[in-house]
């Protein structure tokens, strides 16, 4: 009986520990919804974001404030999540085909750019992108361009041109390609020329008739294994996003010669922060959106992430650039001037799902073969 | 005991697929550097980067609270219902009963989680909640999910039990409450400990049925491990993994060693009993 009652005792001291846990009437909460790993988290003796804005913000208006920061896998993860109302955000941080869709569909609001002054220094040719074309629900975040990798132990650096090092046949059975349909035709058209967000069936025949040449010469069709594969120098070459190489380079082995390249014609991404309509704080989330934009979180994040940053206060810090290095710097920023009309015209876009499901065939036959 | 060559071959090969992962795990999570592939020194390097990450020790200690009391919850309410259950006097009502504790068992994790979290969402809109899921919408989904491992283990013990006990108990003046907790619970106790023990490890390791209940501020480490997918995991996790694997071998050699002294002075009882009554069978043979 004793047990019994201590068990229920400690039961109820657990729960009250946690309910206390949560704050009290005073203390607002701002719940962030963001990719895993995808902000400046302290670790490594890096700048501990989150909790920077809480200290920083009790200073400035001399109220409490607790950030919930939850993260998420993927855009159709968080999506699910929202769509539902099962839980509610004030701030989520998806990648450009989400946020047409999210706008599309209802589930962001206008964001007031009064409270966001630092917006600002957020460069030009990030403004009018496809996804947000009036700049009314999103502030870019970061941004990557795919390109090509390759071990230079390996392949001979003449034969590191364009898309067509991917379909060399001297290096067979050294090449890794994306396992994702979208990603993996991607390659295909842009090596072609062609559309990649076409709804006729022929440019996808045609994209898959070229991957089917590659078929033989691929090693294996990877995602994230691509790390381990290219690092340990298992495969030379293979295709990810710039910020990734410099992932790859930190951990590749001695005998690994990792180099990177962009071709002409290539995928580009853009992430970037949302006040989804499930919001609760609306000011307080904005002024959250501001903070990031601001110069120490923007360049700590920049940092800790390693993609590409669209503020001006980040690529045109002297701390930052000596940071990465010469090196990094020049294939992160490889001339931003044309950036919107490069990304309006090559980046993925929302297809329609006959489409889809046609890639979907086109995929599963060339995974067959 | 000797094993031919083939068992020998046989068992290593197994352990091999058993252990080896974790044994990678273990030492990668010694290396200096971040790669998998290649093993630059020994370091503590990122067990103290594990110790200064306060989202990561959050999302663990969410997990450990999520887990102890769900585990025990279940373990007060599975006992409950298996007595409930054992005490039913038609043979059918308990097979009926019987079986529908077992559907959350048998039902896969996914479909558990994805109408759990329906019903939540339902539920929390006709009272026009703005967010229907949370801490408490998590408990109640491992609790479910709990409750039939704990009545599968309780249950047996029940059976087992001699009935005459607990009527001896009572007639020797105990009151049935009193009876319970003073002669059925200490027959049972080791089903009740087992099934609190699989309630923990249960909801420990839990994803899917998290993954689709889990509101705001409130991510276990599963989910958060999963999330990481963007980016590559850190060895921070290797570190993470390879001290919760520690912690649960110290558990499981500490229930084993207990488990053993247990049975070794059952059997010694058994033995001095024995030896008793060949003694006064001897007794009587010399008379």
């Amino acid at each position: 009986m004793k047990k019994l009652v201590s068990l229920l005792v400690l039961t109820a001291v657990l729960c009250a520990i946690l309910l206390s846990g949560c704050g009290g009437k005073d203390t607002l909460t701002l719940n962030v919804y963001n990719w895993g790993e995808y902000i400046s988290d302290g670790s490594e003796d890096s700048f501990d974001t989150v909790r920077e804005f809480e200290k920083w913000y009790e200073a400035e208006y001399g109220q409490k404030l607790k950030v919930n920061y939850d993260t998420f896998a993927s855009n159709e993860d968080m999506y699910n999540k929202l769509s539902t109302g099962a839980v509610s955000y004030d701030i989520v941080i998806p990648s450009d085909y989400m946020i047409a869709r999210m706008a599309d569909e209802g589930m962001l609001l206008p964001l007031n750019f009064d409270n966001i002054p630092n917006y600002q220094y957020i460069d030009k040719s990030f403004r009018g992108l496809y996804y947000d074309p009036d700049d009314t629900y999103s502030v870019p975040y970061t941004y990557g361009v795919v390109g090509i990798i390759y071990n230079a132990n390996v392949v001979d650096e003449a034969d590191a041109v364009e898309w067509d090092l991917m379909w060399n046949p001297k290096y067979a059975g050294n090449i890794v390609q994306f396992n994702n349909p979208r990603d993996a035709f991607g390659t295909a058209q842009y090596k072609l020329g062609l559309d990649v967000n076409a709804t006729d069936h022929a440019n996808w025949d045609a994209a898959l008739a070229e991957l089917k040449t590659q078929a033989p010469l691929v090693k294996s069709y990877v995602m994230d294994e691509i790390y381990n594969m290219m690092e340990s120098g298992e495969a030379a070459i293979g295709t990810y996003y710039a910020g990734d190489y410099f992932t790859m380079l930190d951990a590749a082995s001695d005998n690994v010669d990792l180099r990177f390249y962009y071709p002409s014609e290539t995928n580009y991404f853009v992430d970037a922060m949302c006040i989804p309509k499930s919001c609760q704080h609306k000011e307080l989330a904005e002024i959250f959106i501001n903070y990031m934009l601001s110069e120490e979180p923007a360049i700590a994040n920049a940092e800790y992430i390693y993609y590409a940053s669209p503020n001006s206060l980040v690529y045109e810090s002297e701390d930052y650039a000596e940071e990465l290095g010469e090196e990094a710097m020049e294939i992160l920023y490889p001339g931003i001037e044309n950036f919107s009309e490069l990304y309006n015209k090559f980046a993925y876009r929302n297809l329609d799902t006959d489409t889809l499901d046609y890639i979907n065939t086109l995929w599963e036959e060339l995974k067959i073969s | 005991m000797k094993m031919k060559p083939i068992a020998k071959f046989y068992t290593a090969l197994v352990m091999i697929f058993l252990f080896a992962p974790i044994a990678i795990l273990l030492v990668f999570s010694f290396n200096e550097a971040k790669s998998l592939s290649v093993f630059s020194g020994f370091s503590l390097y990122w067990y103290r980067e594990l110790f200064r990450d306060s989202d990561t020790l959050g999302a663990v200690r969410n997990t450990l609270v999520l887990a102890v009391s769900a585990s025990l919850i279940s373990t007060v309410m599975g006992t409950a219902a298996a007595v409930g259950i054992f005490k039913l006097r038609s043979k059918y009502l308990r097979t009926l009963m019987d079986t529908v504790t077992n559907i959350p068992m048998i039902n896969p994790d996914i479909i558990t989680g994805i109408s759990l979290m329906l019903m939540f969402v339902f539920v929390g809109r006709l009272f026009g909640a703005a967010t229907s899921l949370s801490f408490w919408t998590m408990l109640i989904a491992h609790i479910t999910f709990c409750l039939p491992y704990v009545i599968l283990q309780v249950l047996p013990k029940l059976q087992q039990m001699d009935k005459s006990l607990p009527e001896a108990a009572m007639d020797l003046g105990c009151t049935p409450l009193r009876a319970f907790f003073k002669v059925e619970i200490p027959e049972i106790l080791p089903g009740i400990i087992t099934g609190l023990i699989m309630a923990f490890t249960l909801s420990l390791d839990d994803f899917v049925i998290s993954y689709f209940t889990a509101g705001n501020g409130f991510q276990t480490l599963p989910i958060r491990i999963y999330n990481m997918t963007k980016k590559t995991v850190t060895p921070k996790m290797y570190a993470l993994a390879t001290i919760i694997f520690f912690v649960i071998l110290a558990l499981l050699l500490i229930s084993n060693l207990f488990d053993s002294e247990t049975s070794e002075s059952v059997r010694k009882a058994k033995e001095r009993k024995e030896s008793h009554r060949r003694k006064q069978k001897l007794k009587e043979k010399t008379k």
